[in-house]
């Protein structure tokens, strides 16, 4: 069980949250402008990455407010907690 | 080549004290360049060099296997097998899957312990009953064996499960596919390597593949803990791995990883006989030969490749489970493990090219391809052949998710599988 810090609450279990997937995904300002492929790389692919994963959370039977989580997928460690529209705390690519 | 098993070998060596039995198939050292390279030795990548070599007369194989052979997905899965889906691209794969199954021990010359106990689905609100009968419809449209239950057809089936109207979940109703049902999971990897290794395909074993290697947009090998592998084509079939093996060529997936997980209790004597699962309350469960029921529970709903999984979703799924069944309530669980599914946004399988040439991809099974492990390698075996999809996994390209051709599949896929 992942024990997740809150900003807001503090630590809290997991059954208290949901995963809202992968962070950092701009919607394109002009969809119509793009082509399928673009768009369908924008809708369905996923970075899906085996280590340091930047993803979004919410605090669904808490406060329900959302924020972003960085963890390592191969191991389940939490390695930052922040906020959302903030750039990722390690540097890595958005 | 292997010895045939048979009654008659299994006399020999039992005047033997079973001391003469052969190994199943040789554990070579990777050559320098192979024809086919095949990543993953799970059901599906010893499927697709079965039948390379048996159907398209490709023996110059070798199967790259990370770790040991079908300690993936194939080793951890709840071995339901069935055919039901609803669109017709499905039917055909999946209905071609069920079809070598009926026939793979025969083929194999090993006992994958096919057992068609039938597959049972719940209603347990009106909403449910309509679906089932939706798919039923569209499933016998397909020619595949399915049928509507009435609640007490079932309770007679499985005199265990709790229908009475006070229930939590009350059952109205459920459909059934008799053909289907589960096989040992365990037999089908090794009687597949055994059958691949007989004609003359490497299966490499403690061997990741680190990179792979391209030249003006052409896959020419792979770099691996056990050196470099040139090869003329590759084939990508790691599962939960999936976009990890993308990244090294180059390209992103549709594709995400989850955990998934499955429990067995202790033995207990014969109590249920067929496999019951039951979408809407997230639960599914069957009785192996040794008489510990198996039961299956949703992904966890984040990312992961921990092979672990979350406690919670045990907890819910167990939750169910006692109510389906009061009788399991004292029962205690034995063991618990987690594997890594590669989940599509449409719950369906992507087998075929990348944008690399020559280079093949076979994933997105998701929660539920170990029924479909030959008809899998049977397709793809095609594809890496011949350079071009077989009719029957031409829908499932990568590039339907551009074009916007997607089979959705979340019904029946679910969290049942
Ligand atoms: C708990 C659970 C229950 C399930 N229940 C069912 C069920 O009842 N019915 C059903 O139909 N399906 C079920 N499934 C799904 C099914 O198990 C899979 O879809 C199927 O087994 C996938 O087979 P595969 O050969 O593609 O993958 P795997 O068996 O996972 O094989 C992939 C192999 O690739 C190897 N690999 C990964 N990376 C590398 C690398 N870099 N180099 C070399 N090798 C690598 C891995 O070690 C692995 O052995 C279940 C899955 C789980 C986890
Ligand atoms: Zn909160």
């Amino acid at each position: 069980m992942l024990l997740i810090t809150c900003p807001w609450c503090g630590p809290r279990d997991e059954i208290e949250f949901s995963c809202g997937g992968e962070a950092h995904i701009t919607r394109p300002s002009e969809p119509e402008a793009l082509t399928d492929e673009a768009w369908a790389d924008y809708l369905f692919n996923r970075t899906n990455p085996k280590g340091p994963h930047a993803e979004r959370w919410v605090h669904t039977h808490g406060c329900r407010r959302w924020f972003n989580v960085l963890r390592n997928t191969a191991t389940n460690e939490i390695l930052a907690v922040y906020e959302m529209g903030k750039p990722r705390p390690d540097g890595e690519g958005s | 080549m292997a010895a045939r098993y048979s009654i008659v070998s299994l006399v020999r060596n039992a005047f033997g004290y079973h001391e003469g039995w052969q190994r199943a198939w040789r554990s070579p050292d990777p050559k320098e360049r192979y024809h086919v390279v095949v990543i993953g030795g799970g059901g599906h990548g010893l499927a697709t060099a079965y039948y390379l070599a048996k159907e398209h007369g490709v023996t110059d194989i070798a199967v790259i296997e990370r770790g040991w052979l079908g300690g993936g997905n194939t080793g951890r899965n709840t071995t339901i097998i069935r055919s039901n889906y609803l669109w017709d691209e499905s039917a055909g794969i999946y209905e071609k899957a069920l079809q070598l199954y009926e026939g793979l021990s025969q083929d194999l010359n090993f006992n994958i312990m096919l057992s068609q106990r039938g597959v049972l689905n719940l209603a347990h609100n009106l909403h449910d009953l309509r679906e089932i009968s939706r798919r039923v419809n569209a499933i016998r449209l397909n020619g595949i064996d399915s049928e509507v239950l009435s609640a007490e057809e079932i309770k007679a089936m499985v005199p265990i499960l709790n229908i009475s109207p006070g229930a939590r979940y009350p059952v109205l109703g459920g459909s059934l596919q008799r053909r289907g049902g589960v096989a040992r999971h365990d037999a089908v990897a090794w009687g597949l390597a055994r059958a691949a290794d007989a004609r003359g395909v490497d299966i490499v074993q403690n061997c990741e593949v680190t990179d792979i290697l391209r030249e003006g947009g052409r896959v020419t090998g792979v770099e691996t803990t056990r050196g470099t592998i040139m090869a003329d084509k590759v084939g990508i079939v790691v599962a939960g791995h999936s976009s990890v093996l993308a990244a090294m060529a180059g390209f992103r997936m549709p594709v995400e990883s989850h955990p998934l997980q499955a429990l067995v209790s202790e033995p207990i004597k014969p109590i249920l006989d067929t496999v019951v699962m039951s979408g809407t309350v997230h639960v599914y469960v069957s009785q192996s030969d040794r008489g510990e029921l198996v039961m299956g529970a949703g992904i966890d709903g984040h990312n992961g490749y921990t092979q672990r999984g979350s406690l919670p979703v045990i907890e819910h799924m167990v939750a169910a489970a006692m109510e389906l069944f009061p009788i399991f309530s004292r029962l205690r669980m034995m063991r618990q493990w987690g594997g890594i599914v590669d989940v599509c946004p449409d719950a369906s399988p992507i087998i075929g090219k990348t944008p690399v040439e020559n280079l093949f991809i076979n994933c997105g099974w998701g929660t539920g391809g170990f029924k479909a492990t030959p008809g899998s390698g049977w397709v793809f075996a095609h594809t890496i052949a011949r350079g071009e999809p077989h009719p029957l996994n031409a829908p499932f390209s990568l590039d339907r998710f551009a074009a916007g051709k997607l089979i959705d599949e979340h019904g029946a896929a679910g969290v049942a599988h």
